[in-house]
């Protein structure tokens, strides 16, 4: 028997406050117009200091559960996935089973695999209920990533979260064909103790981001006998503006179909949350019927392939919380640089 | 701030757990032992809403050492509709902005940390709502 | 239950006593006061003092004191109800007299804050808060009480000038008290625009922090004589009352019903109405609170108490004299020994020993003693035997 599994709640958070490119640039003596040219972005989500990737986790979980219309007690498995886990040693999964009264019969580790973890998380959610084993699971992806001061990487990083409640009733987008394709590729990373990352510049473009993405897309296309016509919506792993354009249209995917989900140009790189965020955002529209394709992508390196058709319960759960759009533009607060230094730990003080 | 401390205050602090007195109904936040109207020993666990009405702020400038650098930040007390009130702070608006009688919103965030090493103390703080 | 007088009193001048040790500063006030009479010894002693051990790392306080006052194997111990510990070390020592338990009872209280920075001088008055639903948020002191004033504010239409005039008020009186840690004029302009602590709130809002001691002897009535020359003060009416910890489960942020509970007991065992009362001492830590203080002990109607102070009615020659010693604001408020002090300015206004500070005709003097924002009360009330 194939259970059929899928997304039964979803939810995002993004935190208010804003930093434009020029407002980076001008700091490090650097050009903005080509930096918003070159990134396709303008400007990114800055998360407070009283934000983590725990907070955003556990407010995004609040809005995938009431989306699903099911209780925090019957979630079965928390899986979160972030390249900005609050500790080093103590799950953040934890905190947020707590948060929602999913404890204490519930299965929980970390994830950890650079902006794919969170997508990563999504497979094996939908993997335990497809299995029988359980009946609801939350995959969270949140992060609050840094980007190194005066690095290119500090335009982009931000933060932000999104979360989905897996289940296999009342679904509204059925997963209909996952695929993983992962290699051993240094691209970016960052050493223990290491406050920022390090990456391997040009390198992280053509043999990682796109090897990885196109070698998923290809794979899926594959499994299931679909070209990009079939689709209505893609979403790609975004780590500045332009990559998942040109990723689509590599593939074949149009403008339209992409725009959507693509949010990184106001948004930033929200790491782990980059395609999840950008499937809520597209959820939040899609209409029943409606097939999505994503690809995420993670640095060391892997990308995740999902094929989603969002289901008639779409239409009743859209408008059951705030829709992404809303979080991600309105009532922004736009900082100096002076003040995003002070909310990222950038200035350094005597303790 | 020891780890016990803050566990022990988690279902407040994480899910506004509050304890509604079986006898008369009325609501503590945090639980109690004994109902503080009628004596009554028995208490039904209920969760706080979302959102309640601001009835008084204050904008602090003189903070204890943990929260110098938040310094100045909004402290206000909201009433809920469950008819219990709650202290913590105002965040994600201007100072200029916040109204005695507008409602709030709670959410989930850092209210304090034991240093750089030690333990994350999460809890809630009022936002303005979405 | 026997008649308690109140036959000697003692203390010093306060301030920041960076050459006065914790032991020393009470030691001081109590030798004062026992040398203010003729007791040959001390039966008991009760100690107001809010923390030695966050202050100085100190507990165990009636032992050290006895010890370091000479009074071998004194009986002694520490009361505590937070910035109410005199007053409530007060009441112990009357209640210990009227029930004829003992004779002579040093009734003191002693706070030394400033062997901590500003941040451990907070920490510490804080702990007179909820420590997890208030003080874990960042909740202050001055936050407390300026969340009460905001409220009172709104509702009753109070302005900044008129919180001012109650620190103007106690800064002219405190001119007249040589024990005063602050003597010096204040305007309600340069209170109005003196630095933001919590708002609305300003630091010439506050109470300062202070060292300082006060001690008083107790002994029955009918002993009075034996000790003292001087008019014996009898404790007529002693009230006390609690309410919630935390502010926001008070019934009214613009009321302080321990007060009002506290007062109204201390009323009915003196036999008495405030209008029979001429002098007041009340604990202004913060100009709010002696406003609605002086509502809640039924002075003024609710609300009308703002405008009563910068009508004058609050001064030294008004209707319902507040604080003729300069209050908490220009006195200085360490901690447990405030109680004990404002019944020693009660002692000299009975005794008509008040100097420039003098209210005439004062016959019925009342204390009213507040411990964190209004968390317990305790009101004496006396008049000369």
């Amino acid at each position: 028997m194939t259970r059929k599994v899928g997304i039964v709640g979803y939810g995002a958070h993004i935190p208010r406050y804003r930093i434009k490119v020029e407002e980076i640039a001008k700091t490090w003596g650097a050009d903005a117009p080509s930096y918003k040219r070159g990134l396709e972005l303008w400007e990114k989500s800055v998360p407070p200091p009283d934000c983590d990737a725990i907070t955003l986790a556990v407010e995004a979980a609040k809005r995938a559960l009431k989306r699903a219309g099911i209780k925090g007690s019957q979630i079965s498995s928390m899986y979160i996935g972030s390249e900005s886990h609050p500790y080093a040693v103590k799950p953040s999964g934890t905190v947020v089973a707590e948060a929602i009264g999913a404890v204490p019969f519930c299965r929980c580790a970390d994830y950890e695999f650079a902006c794919k973890a969170g997508t990563e998380a999504m497979y094996t959610t939908l993997m335990l209920v497809k299995s029988g084993d359980i009946e609801y699971g939350m995959a969270i992806a949140a992060d609050t990533s840094q980007g190194a001061p005066g690095d290119a990487l500090e335009y982009s990083a931000s933060a932000g979260a999104a979360a989905f409640v897996m289940g296999a009733e009342n679904i509204v987008a059925e997963i209909e064909y996952t695929t993983s394709y992962m290699t051993d590729t240094p691209d970016f990373w960052r050493r223990e103790h290491q406050f920022y990352p390090q990456h391997g510049g040009r390198y992280t473009g053509e043999p990682a981001y796109f090897k990885h993405t196109t070698g998923a897309a290809k794979s899926l296309f594959e499994k299931s006998g679909t070209k990009p016509s079939d689709f209505q919506w893609a979403v790609f792993h975004q780590p500045n503006g332009k990559f998942p354009m040109r990723v689509g249209q590599m593939l074949g995917f149009k403008k339209e179909q992409m725009e959507r989900g693509r949010l990184t140009p106001r948004l930033g790189n929200t790491y782990s949350g980059a395609s999840p965020i950008g499937l809520t955002a597209i959820l939040d529209v899609a209409k029943p019927g409606d097939r999505i394709f994503m690809v995420s992508y993670g640095s060391g390196a892997g990308s995740d392939g999902f094929i989603w058709r969002v289901t008639e319960r779409i239409k009743e759960v859209q408008n059951l919380t705030t829709q992404t759009f809303t979080l991600l533009d309105e009532k922004k607060v736009y900082l100096d640089y002076g003040t995003y230094a002070k909310f990222r730990h950038k200035i350094i003080k005597n303790d | 701030m020891f780890p016990a401390r803050v566990a022990r205050e988690m279902p407040h602090r994480y899910r506004l757990e509050a304890a509604k007195c079986k006898k008369c109904g009325a609501v503590f936040f945090p639980h109690r032992l004994i109902c503080r109207e009628c004596g009554h020993r028995e208490f039904d666990t209920i969760n706080i809403s979302a959102i309640g009405k601001l009835i008084s702020y204050t904008i602090i400038h003189t903070p204890a050492s943990q929260f110098k650098d938040e310094s100045p930040f909004a402290l206000g007390i909201c009433e809920f509709p469950e008819g219990v009130k709650i202290t913590a702070q105002v965040v994600d608006i201007a100072a200029a902005d916040i109204k005695t009688g507008m409602d709030l919103q709670i959410e989930f965030r850092r209210v304090q940390t034991d240093g750089h090493a030690g333990v994350i103390g999460y809890g809630y703080k009022f936002v303005p709502v979405i | 239950m026997r008649d308690v007088a109140i036959v000697g009193v003692g203390m010093q001048k306060w301030g920041e006593l960076w050459e006065k040790s914790f032991r020393d500063l009470f030691v001081e006030a109590a030798l004062n006061a026992i040398t203010d009479t003729k007791v040959p010894k001390i039966d008991h002693m009760y100690i107001g003092c809010m923390s030695g051990g966050l202050f100085v790392g100190q507990e165990h306080v009636g032992s050290i004191m006895a010890d370091y006052l000479g009074q071998k194997h004194l009986a002694a111990t520490r009361v505590e109800s937070a910035c109410a510990s005199g007053g409530a070390a007060l009441r112990c020592g009357f209640i210990e007299v009227a029930s004829g338990m003992s004779d002579i009872v040093l009734v003191g209280g002693v706070e030394k804050m400033t062997d901590v920075s500003g941040d451990g001088a907070t920490y510490a008055l804080a702990t007179a808060a909820d420590q997890e639903y208030e003080v874990f948020h960042g909740a202050t002191f001055p936050g407390l009480y300026a969340l009460m004033a905001r409220a009172y504010m709104e509702r009753y239409g109070a302005t900044r000038d008129q919180l001012s005039a109650v620190a103007v008020k106690n800064h002219d009186n405190g001119l007249n008290n040589p024990n005063a840690q602050y003597q010096m004029k204040l305007t309600v302009q340069q209170v109005n625009e003196s630095v933001m602590v919590a708002d609305p709130l300003r630091i010439l809002d506050c109470s300062p922090i202070t060292d300082g001691a006060a001690a008083l002897i107790l002994c029955p009535l009918s002993r009075a004589k034996e000790f003292s020359d001087k008019p014996p003060i009898k404790i007529i009416g002693c009230g006390m009352a609690t309410d919630s910890i935390a502010l926001h489960d008070r019934r009214d942020l613009t009321s302080l019903d321990a007060v009002k509970l506290s007062a109204e007991k201390a009323l009915k065992m003196a036999g008495k109405t405030i209008n029979d009362v001429s002098v007041t001492e009340v604990h202004d830590c913060f100009t709010i609170a002696e406003i609605i203080v002086s509502e809640a002990l039924g002075m003024f109607p609710a609300g009308k108490g703002a405008l009563a102070c910068t009508n004058g009615e609050t001064r030294v020659e008004g209707k319902f004299p507040i604080n003729a010693s300069g209050g908490l604001k220009s006195k200085g408020h360490p901690v447990g020994a405030t109680g004990v002090a404002q019944a020693i300015e009660i002692v000299h206004q009975l005794r008509g020993e008040a100097g420039k500070r003098q209210v005439k005709n004062a016959k019925i003097g009342m204390t009213q003693n507040m411990g964190g924002s209004g968390g317990s009360s305790v009101v004496h009330i006396m008049e000369v035997a």
